[in-house]
């Protein structure tokens, strides 16, 4: 077997339209997904049955079921619905672009959610006490202190599952979405070149890892003037 | 000034921790400037009382007053009743993430309605009189224990409460830091401020207090001035409770 770096060359083109595609598809659920956690992180730790326990349903679904999986539900099931196909939410759900940020941007919601939660979980109880104790009230406290601690003892798990979010956007490639993947699997189904070609897009998947990992870390030293 | 009504007032009160009977028939009244110190061995019940003051913890039952409030589990009611109690912790819990300064000024802002300019006024000239100033712009992880506490201090005070509770707050530091927090509080009494001091610094409260109050297992076992308590303690328990702090 021969390498053909030429191969590589000639496809790079192609592979930086499918890497905006990928970037794209990352940003905007990431965005997303997080905004929906934070509310729904609200929720979650609401003492009110009513509030919570619909979140850890939602949760305990998205977790639990494979992403792909998730993905063909909205891609291939849904249309299968008549209220879908006739409801103004069509021409949404015919996108298949749509589809892929949609299931991701849930997925993201509940596990960052779980993160959100865990980061507060994790903030010491006598700083809220000595907030209390100050006049502040609860939802003052929350702004004040729970979320800056919060987010802090989050970021090391959020820079994890940011990285998870970038691998499960090659799942879109399923859905006739042309990412990164989604390119690589078209260049090779014409040059049967699986080698150079999944390494070229295995190789740009790990400079995102790389930058997101750099970034994160710039960001927690920022942050971590202080110790806890 | 006996005419007064006391500040802080407990009639009967209980507090229960599942089946543990955490305060048994607590009562004590506080008049306005008064220094009490409260000792007794750990899991007496000391700190849950001055908890329950400022309903950090609620009571089960009996009444509790505070400045005019009765203490409820209304969080509006408890909030009004905060705002005028100060209150120091074992661990000092400054605020990690802010600035020293940051730390005086963040709950004059939201709960007194100051401006930036009005609460950085009052947390450096409360900086001062704690004698840590020059470290107004240090993270409080920046500074030993001894002052951290006295920033503590501070930051309650920035309040301007009627009454101040100190829940152990020398327990957690090395000795040669307990003596500069002690100053700060005894300044702080000689100043007037209304004081419920938790404290085993026996040194303190022959000095400051009006009265000692000893607790044992959950209830008040002994009141007295500060030369009666500890020349002629009334109750064998008592007794034995000093011979153990002061025989070291």
């Amino acid at each position: 077997m021969t390498f053909e770096s030429s191969l590589i060359l000639e496809s790079l083109p192609r592979l930086m339209d499918g890497l905006w595609v990928t970037l794209r598809l990352f940003v905007l659920a990431l965005t997303c997904g997080t905004v929906l956690a934070v509310g729904m992180v609200l929720l979650r730790i609401s003492s009110r049955k009513y509030l919570s326990w619909p979140v850890m349903a939602y949760i305990y679904v998205f977790r639990g079921t494979p992403i792909l999986v998730q993905l063909f539900v909205i891609y291939y099931g849904l249309p299968q619905l008549e209220f879908i196909r006739t409801g103004p939410l069509w021409p949404f759900f015919r996108e298949p672009f749509f589809c892929a940020w949609f299931a991701l941007t849930l997925n993201i919601g509940a596990y960052t959610t779980e993160i959100f939660r865990g980061g507060i979980l994790g903030v010491n109880k006598g700083l809220l006490e000595a907030s209390k104790a100050l006049g502040m009230t609860y939802a003052q406290t929350f702004r004040k202190v729970t979320a800056p601690i919060a987010f802090k003892l989050c970021l090391p798990a959020y820079s994890n599952e940011m990285i998870s979010v970038l691998k499960a956007t090659a799942l879109a490639s399923t859905v006739t979405i042309f990412d990164v993947t989604g390119v690589a699997r078209k260049i090779v189904a014409e040059t049967f070149a699986p080698y150079e070609i999944f390494l070229s897009a295995a190789i740009i998947y790990l400079i995102l890892a790389w930058i997101i990992q750099n970034g994160v870390r710039l960001l927690e030293r920022r942050i971590s003037r202080y110790a806890n | 000034m006996q005419n007064n009504p006391p500040i802080i007032s407990l009639k009967n009160v209980h507090k229960y921790f599942g089946d543990f009977h955490a305060l048994r028939n607590i009562n004590l009244d506080v008049e306005e400037g008064q220094k009490i110190v409260v000792c007794g061995p750990s899991g007496s019940g000391k700190s849950t009382m001055i908890r329950c003051v400022n309903g950090l913890e609620q009571h089960d039952e009996g009444t509790i007053m505070v400045n005019g409030h009765t203490m409820s589990s209304d969080e509006k009611i408890g909030n009004l009743i905060r705002q005028e109690v100060g209150m120091v912790f074992q661990s000092f819990n400054l605020f990690p993430h802010m600035k020293v300064l940051d730390n005086l000024t963040m709950a004059q802002r939201m709960v007194r309605q100051k401006t930036k300019a009005e609460a950085r006024d009052t947390g450096m000239k409360l900086l001062e009189r704690v004698g840590i100033a020059a470290q107004a712009d240090k993270f409080p992880s920046q500074l030993s224990g001894g002052q951290q506490q006295r920033v503590a201090i501070a930051r309650a005070l920035c309040m301007n409460p009627k009454v101040m509770l100190f829940d152990e707050p020398t327990s957690a530091l090395d000795p040669e830091m307990i003596s500069e927090v002690l100053d700060v509080m005894t300044e702080l009494a000689r100043d007037g401020m209304t004081m419920i001091c938790v404290t085993h610094e026996m040194g303190f409260a022959r000095s400051v207090a009006d009265r000692i109050v000893f607790m044992d297992q959950g209830e008040i076992v002994e009141t007295g001035e500060p030369e009666t308590f500890f020349a002629n303690p009334a109750h064998a328990r008592t007794r034995a409770f000093l011979d153990q702090i002061i025989s070291h």
